[in-house]
């Protein structure tokens, strides 16, 4: 196999760095909470609905603890203490909490053991509908074959739930295997999940728990049609990242975008928000066997592809570190990367291989999410089309797990139908023409493929050791990744982060952590 | 006399042209003579269905070639063409050195907007296709306020910042929230009394100079447009505006 020469002295190194990084903001993590966090638990003890103007019960719930000042203590601390005095459910609970302006006096009471030993039975009913949701979907998915990798992965994004679940079953019939509906743009950025079915959204559609219900239906369906098994993923970002993370766990998608930094870089959500978030929102992922994709093809949108692609990889490191601290398998890791060189660049292609290639055997056992070009892209949709299947040819040779495929007119609309069809008839004709190109081939050694993998892997080291001495906080501070700069109390949502009382109690992540 | 366009082919006059579209139908004789016709109502001549593929449960991919009937002159267009030109790095300089102070710019995605690629491509000193961007000029004191910036903090940052020109970029464009959200900016504008203070451009895929004037802009930039284009624009105006020349009376 046309491998590059990899110095794992150097990859050991990478990796005892981002450790090094990830500890640091462990320690941060281990000593905060945030409302999103809260409200996912109230979610998981199956606090559910919304008021008449669309604020969920969970947001009116923990918003009102949060503003008396008692996030700290955990919402699943109040709950409990509910159900001691009377309350017939944690629904009821969160009602009487929310709008019936049960006390919030945290003196005196019901102590914290006891609250947690009044929602024993509540947190394992909680944790079994993610086993159940897992079992289900891992039953319903050994009925079809294994899809031969890389796995072809399309978007839809009409705004409308019910268009977009016609659309899905067309990309399966096309060939796809992974279908993600888009998220409306702006949606990260609302600290509330909306509720039940949307049919109206910019740049694409509302993650919702009904509309998740609604994709896996349609995915279900056009598997049994078509005799392969179609994947759903969805969106994991944003302040309501671990909300997320929760309703697709029981809702059985299969995949999630969730990256530790993304929001934090490309939607100026605050870094202490995003770091807590993301921890408890892979705690659940981790839980549920779902699959992320994180977002480092991002970083080549904003920096340039060439000088700055060791950024992706060391970012990679760090994911990685991040998510084995929340008890993610290898398997589980989808780590980002993307074809995003200038194309009229000399040599770009060999470039592509050479960072692809690299990845590929550092992180041999994970399921490598490979994204399109995007950049360069015009509205030339015939040069855009060729430019596609240069990319395609780049990730069945260096054998990538997860490709999401270019739209030819990828510089003019969201896809078409039409469009996904061709990226599909494309994407099948270059992944079996080249099928074993890379086992059949070998670099020259000292070659331009070579030094460019060997290049990247030792600027990543270089960036991972600033890193660690700077610490994560200042280097984002300072534009590490994606040339985006960042302060550290800076950004949306960091009023929704609380330092943990010494009298914490949050049974879920408890159970999630397994007596770490 | 008129000049009239005819597509080209290979030879004069021949009008051909190819389409691409779907039809909710399954292939067959009756698809194809579906997707012919198809083709003729929109004006194309003894059309050629060259490809038809089924690619949904319910749809049909067509390709179709055929020689399009339509002409037109060239004489009745009326397009409010960009007045800058682009202009090489010096001159451009030169113009901010008759300025004698910094070219104050500000840039931003405006609304839901997160697309910050043609932002960033003509403000960030990197710039876009071998072009640098505004950051990268001396006479320019370039800010890139980045993606979903809401009209009202990108106001008061150019108040703040004293800006000379404010930049949007509207890139998603579903249900034409791009217009909306870009004329929402110049009625605040207006309404803040402050809309003079401000050379206002506007950028994106669907964006032309003649639609940026309609929705109350001073210029429009639609794709491939190079950072050279849109700093020779701005620091012309800029520099016009200090002498107190006049100003094209489209405006």
């Amino acid at each position: 196999m046309a491998k590059v020469p990899l110095d794992h002295a150097t990859v050991d190194a990478c990796r005892a760095a981002a450790a090094a990084i990830a500890d640091d903001v462990q320690r941060f993590i281990d000593r905060h909470t945030t409302v999103g966090i809260e409200r996912t638990v109230a979610r998981s003890y199956g606090v559910t609905g919304a008021d008449p103007e669309g604020t969920p019960l969970a947001n009116a719930l923990v918003d009102r603890i949060h503003k008396a000042g008692h996030a700290g203590r955990g919402v699943a601390y109040f709950l409990g203490r509910a159900l001691l005095e009377g309350a017939s459910s944690a629904q009821e609970a969160a009602e009487q909490l929310a709008y019936g302006g049960a006390s919030l006096d945290v003196e005196g009471g019901p102590t914290t053991n006891e609250c947690r030993g009044a929602l024993e039975l509540e947190t394992q009913r909680a944790i079994g509908r993610i086993d159940e949701a897992r079992r289900a979907r891992e039953r319903f998915k050994s009925r079809f074959p294994e899809a031969e990798l890389p796995l072809k992965y399309v978007i839809v994004a009409t705004g409308n739930i019910y268009d977009d679940a016609v659309q899905a079953k067309a990309a399966r019939f096309a060939g796809a295997d992974i279908v993600a509906v888009i998220r409306a743009t702006a949606q990260s950025l609302l600290d509330y999940v909306p509720e039940g079915p949307t049919t109206e959204g910019y740049g694409g559609t509302y993650a919702t728990q009904e509309n998740f219900r609604i994709i896996r239906k349609a995915a279900d369906e056009a598997s049994e049609e078509t005799g392969k098994y179609l994947a759903q993923t969805n969106y994991s970002s944003g302040l309501c990242m671990s909300e997320i993370a929760w309703m697709a766990a029981v809702e059985r998608l299969d995949m999630l975008l969730n990256d530790a930094m993304y929001g934090i870089l490309f939607r100026d959500i605050n870094m202490e928000r995003t770091f807590v978030d993301q921890y408890f929102s892979r705690r659940i992922v981790a839980r549920s066997g779902i699959v992320i994709n994180t977002g480092e093809d991002n970083y080549l949108t904003t920096a340039d592809a060439v000088e700055k692609a060791h950024t992706v990889l060391a970012s990679q490191f760090i994911n990685e570190a991040f998510a084995r601290r929340a008890g993610l398998s290898d398997e589980q890791m989808g780590l980002g990367h993307a074809f995003e060189i200038d194309p009229w660049l000399e040599d770009s292609f060999l470039f592509e291989v050479a960072q692809a290639q690299l990845i590929r055997q550092i992180f041999d056992k994970h399921p490598i999410k490979w994204m399109p070009p995007t950049k360069f892209k015009t509205g030339d949709v015939f040069h855009s089309h060729v430019h596609d299947a240069m990319f395609n040819l780049a990730g069945v040779m260096t054998h990538q797990s997860i490709e999401l495929l270019g739209m030819f007119s990828e510089a003019i609309h969201t896809p078409l139908l039409m469009d996904r069809y061709l990226a599909l008839k494309s994407a099948k004709y270059v992944f079996g023409t080249a099928r074993h190109l890379g086992d059949e081939i070998q670099w020259k050694p000292g070659g331009i493929v070579e030094r460019r993998a060997k290049e990247v892997l030792h600027k990543a080291h270089e960036l991972l050791d600033q890193v660690k001495g700077d610490g994560i906080w200042d280097a984002i501070g300072g534009g590490a990744f994606g040339d985006v700069k960042r302060k550290r109390t800076g950004g949306k949502g960091h009023a929704g982060v609380a330092a943990r009382d010494p009298e914490y109690l949050n049974p879920i992540l408890d159970e999630l952590e397994g007596g770490r | 006399m008129a000049k009239w366009l005819r597509a080209y082919g290979d030879r004069e006059g021949d009008g051909m042209v190819q389409m691409t579209f779907t039809l909710a139908i399954l292939p067959g004789d009756r698809a194809k003579e579906a997707a012919k016709r198809f083709a003729e109502a929109h004006g194309l001549k003894d059309p050629l269905v060259t490809t038809m593929e089924q690619c949904s449960q319910q749809h049909t991919y067509f390709v179709a070639y055929g020689h399009s009937a339509h002409q037109i002159d060239i004489d009745t267009i009326d397009v409010a063409e960009l007045a800058a030109k682009p202009l090489d790095r010096e001159q451009i300089e030169a113009m901010g050195k008759n300025l004698g102070r910094k070219i104050v710019v500000v840039g931003a995605c405006t609304g839901s907007d997160a697309h910050t690629v043609g932002i960033d491509a003509i403000l960030n000193y990197k710039g876009f296709a071998g072009e640098k961007g505004l950051e990268s000029y001396k006479c320019f004191d370039a800010h890139n306020l980045g993606a979903q910036v809401e009209n009202v903090e990108l106001a008061e940052r150019a108040k703040a910042l004293g800006a000379d020109a404010i930049l949007v970029s509207q890139v998603i464009t579903q249900r034409n929230c791009h217009k909306e959200n870009a004329a929402a900016l110049v009625d605040l504008l207006k309404k803040q009394g402050v809309r003079d203070k401000f050379l206002l451009l506007l950028g994106g895929p669907r964006i032309d100079n003649k639609l940026a004037l309609e929705l109350g802009y001073e210029g429009g930039f639609g794709p491939g447009t190079k950072p050279s284009t849109v700093a020779a624009f701005v620091a012309e105006e800029i520099l016009r505006r200090a002498r107190g020349t006049q100003v094209d009376p489209r405006r």
